[in-house]
């Protein structure tokens, strides 16, 4: 009789969910067994393509000297940018929720991607010349000053609601692409733009993916600073009290993300939906303590990226479609689903 | 003690304080009260640092809030507003957690854990542990914000309307608990209140203010009388003596 009411789940006030939720988080093992999936994502994505590549060919003691070459300098640059930039695109769509306090911002929608393709243009039409290096700093230095207008724009706004922050960041978006787009007529560039603007992993070989690492580096330094930005995501006066400059904190994050879009615009172009999808996942399975989250949103972001290039090199085989489109399709569905499920909950 | 002197803060032409002198002691519980629009979360605002000053010098235990340290000043002083719009989405326990971040500055220590412990026991929150704030009820997540402030672990607590939202009993609940932090943890507590009752059985301090003035203050047999509170909010208050608490009777 008694053993019945030391049954921990008896209670009624803790809800059922609560014992399924914590072995997740605190089990240890979900975190290594999802980066090894991705790990296997990634060696397959490393043997998808037209060229006949094989773990075989490549072991083989006659091992084909082509199959060994295509193998270092495309498909190798291509599975670590789709991995980075994946990776990076995800968590810099976390950091701008929080610290626009806003679940349904990302860089893509705000104008931050826009701007860094609009620097891209800049510079391709008045320093052509310029290293890869270069470029991606101007595009950066884009990227910044428009998420800071954005940041401008959001600080006068009288009534911050819920939907109002997304639209005015479609508009700022959406101003600075057709200005992009006038420029790019003028210049007889649009095509050139068009290809910025959609990701695609199929140009990325060595000699120009390389800066995509610094993205890495970018991200770990994110993941130094997530608790700041944690408590940036519980607005200014929370802040201020726990003893942080709440205005350092934000121009920093601002600061981390524009650079990491405007690396991942020049390598690989932009991934849109990505950084609105995968944040709002991980945060409905785990909530929004970045220490904790930070690693399963890079996880998820560089596997969602992976799934969607293998299927995009797939399905036309041997036609590729662009990752962009894939992830913008996939990404939308999706996005849709979280924001019908998220509306019945509040509603 | 918090020491306010020739404290003012414009909006445009405008005084929403207007020349505050105030000694707030230490220890006890000090309310705050007055009209809407009198300067009393202003007022609070500016005492933790929200606010800038425009005029004046506000110290709290001889330390100039304008000169110390922000870092410094979160193991001082504890601010909790009443609006908290959280965009993370936090466990119960990550957000008492953050409490502890002007001392760990994100690296738990076993202390920090105590601290979080026995802040989650002090408001009953065993329950909610591991629940997400966007799933509690309005009074759960008050008692989840009192939680942190608390394990912030702050000589003193302020507290912008912290009744706020919450119905009768978990309106007690919270008056109870904070009664219990001045007498038990020996914490200074500010708040500001809208509901002199509360405002009167549970203080030892009340400050009126009006036009962005302190207009009376003293213990609530002072202040808690009908000539004052007419002053105060423009309308005639009778005060009773109920089981030795001073109750206004505005509602006819």
């Amino acid at each position: 009789m008694q053993a019945v009411t030391s049954d921990p789940h008896a209670d009624p006030d803790i809800p059922h969910d609560d014992a399924r939720r914590r072995p997740l988080l605190q089990g240890g093992a979900a975190l290594p067994l999802a980066v090894t999936g991705v790990l296997m994502l990634a060696t397959l994505s490393l043997f998808v393509g037209v060229s006949d590549v094989t773990p075989l060919s490549l072991l083989r003691a006659d091992a084909d000297p082509q199959a060994l070459q295509i193998f270092l300098l495309s498909r190798v640059p291509r599975t670590v940018s789709i991995v980075l930039a994946g990776a990076a695109m995800a968590i810099c769509g976390l950091v701008m929720q929080m610290l626009v306090r806003n679940r349904f911002v990302e860089p893509s929608t705000i104008g931050t991607t826009e701007a860094a393709g609009l620097g891209l243009l800049a510079v391709t039409i008045l320093a052509p010349g310029m290293p890869l290096f270069g470029k991606m700093l101007v595009a950066a230095v884009f990227a910044l000053a428009s998420t800071l207008v954005f940041v401008r724009i959001l600080r006068g706004l009288p009534l911050r609601s819920i939907v109002l922050v997304p639209l005015v960041g479609l508009m700022l978006s959406g101003v600075i692409a057709s200005i992009s787009t006038y420029v790019a007529f003028d210049f007889d560039l649009l095509q050139t733009l068009s290809a910025w603007m959609t990701g695609d992993f199929s140009g990325v070989i060595a000699g120009r993916y390389e800066l995509i690492w610094s993205v890495a580096a970018l991200t770990v330094a994110i993941y130094i600073a997530g608790d700041r930005f944690t408590v940036a995501g519980l607005g200014e006066e929370f802040t201020t009290n726990l003893g942080l400059n709440y205005r350092r904190t934000v121009a920093l994050g601002l600061f981390l993300v524009s650079i990491v879009t405007a690396v991942v615009v020049v390598v690989v172009g932009a991934l849109p939906f990505l950084g609105l999808v995968v944040p709002n996942i991980v945060s409905l399975v785990m909530g929004d303590n970045l220490r904790q989250s930070l690693p399963w949103v890079a996880v998820v972001g560089a596997a969602f990226v992976l799934v969607c290039d293998v299927v995009g090199r797939v399905i036309r085989f041997p036609y590729e479609i662009p990752i962009g489109v894939v992830v913008g399709v996939v990404g939308a569905a999706l996005f849709l689903a979280l924001l019908l499920r998220k509306s019945a909950r509040v509603g | 003690m918090i020491d306010i002197a020739g404290v003012t803060k414009k909006y445009g032409t405008v005084a929403v304080v207007d020349d505050v002198d105030l000694l707030i002691p230490a220890g006890g519980i000090t309310s705050i009260i007055g009209a809407n629009g009198a300067g009393k979360s202003t007022l609070i605002s500016m005492v933790s640092r929200l606010l800038t000053t425009e005029t004046g010098t506000i110290t709290v235990d001889g330390h100039d809030i304008a000169a110390t340290r922000s870092g410094e000043l979160a193991r001082r002083l504890a601010i909790l507003r009443q609006e908290n719009h959280l965009a993370a989405r936090l466990t119960v326990r990550d957000l008492v957690a953050f409490g502890r971040y002007p001392h760990s500055r994100g690296r738990l220590t076993t202390v920090d854990r105590e601290h979080i412990d026995r802040a989650m026991d002090y408001l009953d929150l065993g329950d909610f542990t591991d629940r997400y704030l966007d799933e509690l009820s309005g009074g759960q997540r008050q008692r989840a914000f009192v939680a942190m402030v608390l394990c912030q672990d702050t000589d003193y607590v302020l507290l912008d309307e912290p009744l706020n939202n919450l119905d009768m009993r978990h309106a007690v609940a919270m008056m109870r608990i904070l009664r219990r932090a001045a007498d038990e943890l020996g914490k200074t507590v500010v708040m500001v209140v809208h509901d002199i009752n509360f405002a009167s059985t549970y203080s030892d301090h009340i400050v009126a203010m009006k036009d962005g003035r302190v207009v009376h203050q003293g213990p609530p047999s002072v202040v808690i009388h009908a000539e004052p509170l007419r002053d105060i909010f423009g309308i005639d208050v009778t005060v009773h003596e109920i089981d030795g608490h001073r109750i206004g009777v505005y509602y006819s």
